[in-house]
């Protein structure tokens, strides 16, 4: 990977952790409140289904994750095991893209 | 008088401890005591030293598991218990005791481009470059590290990735960032950003609070980070 590539990587991850900053915040309080109010599966599914703008806020924080977790993973499996290189590369890709599948399902699944 | 009880690396990057008992004196530094075990009691000792004041920056070792200028170290800010525990400075390799091989070090300023690029001839005028502009700052901030070498073993990124230039090269590059003089800086900022270069620290700041000199490497890696990325998306870094 060239330096220029290194670098927006570096970029990337700073971006997305201050997506990441609101999404958390926002996703714990939603959390927070539909425990203490009490709410079952059915009315948190009553709120979601159809609704645009969770299914859009939910959408940008697994887009946030895909790109933050796998950047991250990647320095933490380079220094720790000295691991570097295309293997290393494709391996964090991988880990990223299932992120985004598993994520993305999770939205649908909740929108749909 | 009392005595210090003083264990010293012997060897290589294999080796051991030695221990050594060492009359304790008033305003005694480390140095002063490893010049004692040497010239008193193990003439075998190997060490490094010039100036004993803190100038020269070639006193660095591991005193009680951290990197300090030994010179300008009292004993009685360190000996805890009367025990002392000298080791040559961490990520370097050792050339025998206490000396460690600067080569990395300094083959690390050179891969950061840490020397003077200037643009002018002979037949120019003087730069005249305003002390308060916000670069010269900048630059002035960074300017009176010496190359101890106490940074680069105190940061745990050198440990991890062999391959990064470490804080005082990339101090280095800093200060000629934002010397308005320099004309090198595109292939500069190519030469310090990315895996090995300053986007691979974690901001622990142990340089920052251990330099002797209360220079703040953290803070020119932060820089470079931001400059090297606004050249990244322009599209200005080669390689």
């Amino acid at each position: 990977m060239n330096t220029r590539s290194q670098v927006l990587l570096w970029a990337a991850q700073r971006a997305s952790a201050a997506v990441l900053a609101v999404c958390v915040v926002v996703h714990l309080v939603t959390i927070i409140y539909a425990v203490r109010n009490g709410l079952s599966a059915a009315e948190v599914l009553g709120r979601t289904q159809g609704s645009v703008a969770w299914a859009a806020f939910y959408a940008l924080f697994v887009a946030a994750v895909s790109v933050h977790a796998p950047i991250g993973l990647r320095s933490v499996l380079a220094e720790t095991f000295n691991w570097r290189g295309a293997s290393l590369e494709v391996t964090v890709a991988a880990t990223g893209l299932a992120l985004a599948l598993w994520g993305f399902r999770a939205v649908y699944a909740v929108f749909a | 008088m009392s005595a210090l009880r003083v264990s010293v690396w012997r060897g290589t990057e294999s080796g051991r401890f030695q221990s050594f008992e060492v009359p304790r004196l008033a305003s005694q530094t480390v140095l002063d005591v490893v010049t004692f075990i040497q010239r008193e009691l193990d003439p075998t000792l190997a060490y490094r030293y010039a100036c004993r004041v803190g100038m020269c920056g070639s006193c660095a070792m591991t005193v009680n598991g951290r990197a300090r200028w030994t010179c300008r170290t009292h004993v009685d800010s360190v000996a805890q218990g009367g025990r002392l525990e000298i080791a040559p400075l961490r990520n370097l390799p050792v050339v025998r005791d206490l000396v460690t091989d600067m080569t990395p070090f300094f083959d690390k300023w050179a891969s950061a481009r840490g020397r003077f690029q200037g643009g002018a001839t002979r037949k120019d005028d003087f730069a005249r470059v305003a002390p308060g502009s916000p670069a010269r700052q900048l630059a002035d901030a960074g300017i009176e590290c010496i190359g101890c070498g106490v940074c680069y073993s105190s940061c745990d990124v050198v440990a991890w990735t062999p391959a990064y230039l470490g804080p005082a090269a990339l101090n280095r590059a800093w200060t000629l960032v934002n010397d308005v003089r320099d004309t090198g800086n595109r292939a500069r900022l190519a030469a310090v950003a990315g895996d090995a270069g300053c986007h691979a620290c974690h901001t622990h700041m142990s340089c920052s609070e251990r330099c002797p000199k209360q220079i703040s490497p953290t803070a020119a890696i932060a820089g470079l980070k931001r400059a090297t990325a606004l050249a990244a998306l322009r599209g200005e870094l080669e390689g």
